[in-house]
């Protein structure tokens, strides 16, 4: 084979080896690379390139100003019933009834509820270097972690004796505020506590999306654990806060 | 389109991409506080702008949006031959000696020390694994245009870590 026809090949070697081929140019490639060892020589080093790219530049996690960024961009603060109404009919230099009648009509969209929040942040966490910004075990690590990024320090516990190891903490942005979240670990589930200072609220439990929630104040803070664990269990690790 | 609309659409749209425009970013610019800067500037733009955005390709708008920002701050920082992609055979870049000198793989140094405009190409398709169409809509040359500059990235890599292992 002579270098000539060589050199037209290099692009659709390469380009096999990029998946942009289709079946007919790719027989022709591999037609090529049978017959040339240069060629077949240069395809392998293509390959043991990308391997070696892929293995050994991991891929930096989103920092966690670009997180709350994403956050606060995603979720803009809740227009005042009142000026949504406003908006929705400039013309009315409307009388109170007026507002409260429409607003029965055109308000049926109400703020995403806290439960939602959490799962949904407990599902965005879940997705590849989300997880945790700060990884360790240690909870004299976990919690000093926190400070100087929220305004408040929360409670940190390990709960490795009994099976639910602190595995690391993270910064997450639910009720419309950056608070503190932990993750637990139970065999192979993991278990997110998003906890934030506020007055006691009645407990909730429930499952949205397949994942189990659970609510809880204690001492100031309010809790809400989340996880695809069951709910047997979930309960079980709650009463360890208590 | 309000606000709440605007976020939701933002959430779908831009969020899942913004970790790969950060990693552009940070390929592009080697200054992680630099890079930052970029991915807010672009998120905040992506955000104005979202009623513009047409539905076909999030991840090719997004990053698009995200590459030109950084070269703009490239080319505010950086002298301007060094975005020629035609210097590849000089000696390695005061980048590379810079990572190397950290302790960096040999690998990551020299793609550090390719020039930008085939380094971005290069990190599109094996660390995005982007397709060429996609790559050449986000850096705006021709497809063919990204296959040369792959080959000659690739050509430049396999030059320098030859016989080197991690």
């Amino acid at each position: 084979m002579s270098d000539e026809t060589c050199a037209a090949m290099h692009l659709l070697i390469q380009a096999e080896h990029d998946g942009e081929l289709g079946a007919a140019e790719a027989a022709r490639v591999a037609a090529h690379l049978q017959t040339c060892t240069a060629c077949a020589a240069h395809a392998a080093a293509l390959r043991r390139l990308s391997t070696r790219l892929r293995a050994e530049l991991p891929a930096d996690p989103l920092p966690l100003r670009l997180q709350a960024v994403a956050a606060r961009l995603s979720a803009p603060p809740p227009v005042p019933a009142w000026r949504a109404v406003r908006r929705q009919y400039p013309g009315f230099a409307a009388g109170l009834a007026l507002a409260a009648c429409l607003a029965l009509v055109v308000l049926p969209r109400r703020a995403p509820d806290l439960a939602d929040q959490a799962v949904t942040a407990h599902i965005r966490a879940l997705q590849p270097g989300h997880l945790m910004d700060v990884v360790s075990t240690d909870r004299h690590t976990v919690k000093p972690w926190f400070a100087g990024k929220l305004d408040y320090s929360p409670p940190v516990q390990d709960f490795a004796g009994v099976g639910f190891p602190l595995k690391g903490g993270r910064l997450d942005y639910v009720g419309g505020r950056p608070v503190a979240a932990l993750i637990y670990g139970r065999a192979q589930h993991l278990i997110d506590v998003t906890v934030w200072p506020g007055a006691a609220a009645p407990s909730r439990d429930g499952t949205t999306n397949g994942y189990n929630y659970l609510s809880w104040s204690h001492d100031g803070m309010v809790f809400w654990a989340v996880s695809d664990l069951n709910k047997a269990e979930l309960r079980d690790f709650v009463a360890l806060w208590h | 389109m309000n606000g709440s609309a605007a976020g939701e659409v933002f959430a779908r749209v831009v969020v899942p991409h913004l970790p790969a425009a950060y990693r552009l970013a940070l390929w592009l610019l080697r200054d992680p506080a630099a890079a930052e800067d970029v991915v807010q500037d672009a998120a905040e733009r992506a955000f104005r702008h979202i009623a513009t955005f047409r539905g076909d390709n999030a991840c090719a708008w997004v990053l698009r949006i995200v590459r030109n920002q950084a070269i703009e701050t490239l080319r505010k920082t950086r002298p301007s031959a060094e975005l020629d992609e035609d210097l590849p055979d000089r000696a390695p870049l005061p980048d590379a000696d810079l990572l190397r000198a950290e302790g960096e793989t040999t690998l990551r140094a020299a793609l550090a020390g390719l020039p930008p405009t085939l380094r971005e190409c290069l990190v599109l398709r094996e660390l995005e694994e982007l397709s060429y169409r996609d790559i050449a809509d986000i850096v705006g040359v021709p497809v063919g245009t990204v296959m040369s500059r792959l080959w000659k990235a690739r050509q430049i890599l396999m030059a320098r870590t030859e016989g080197l292992r991690a």
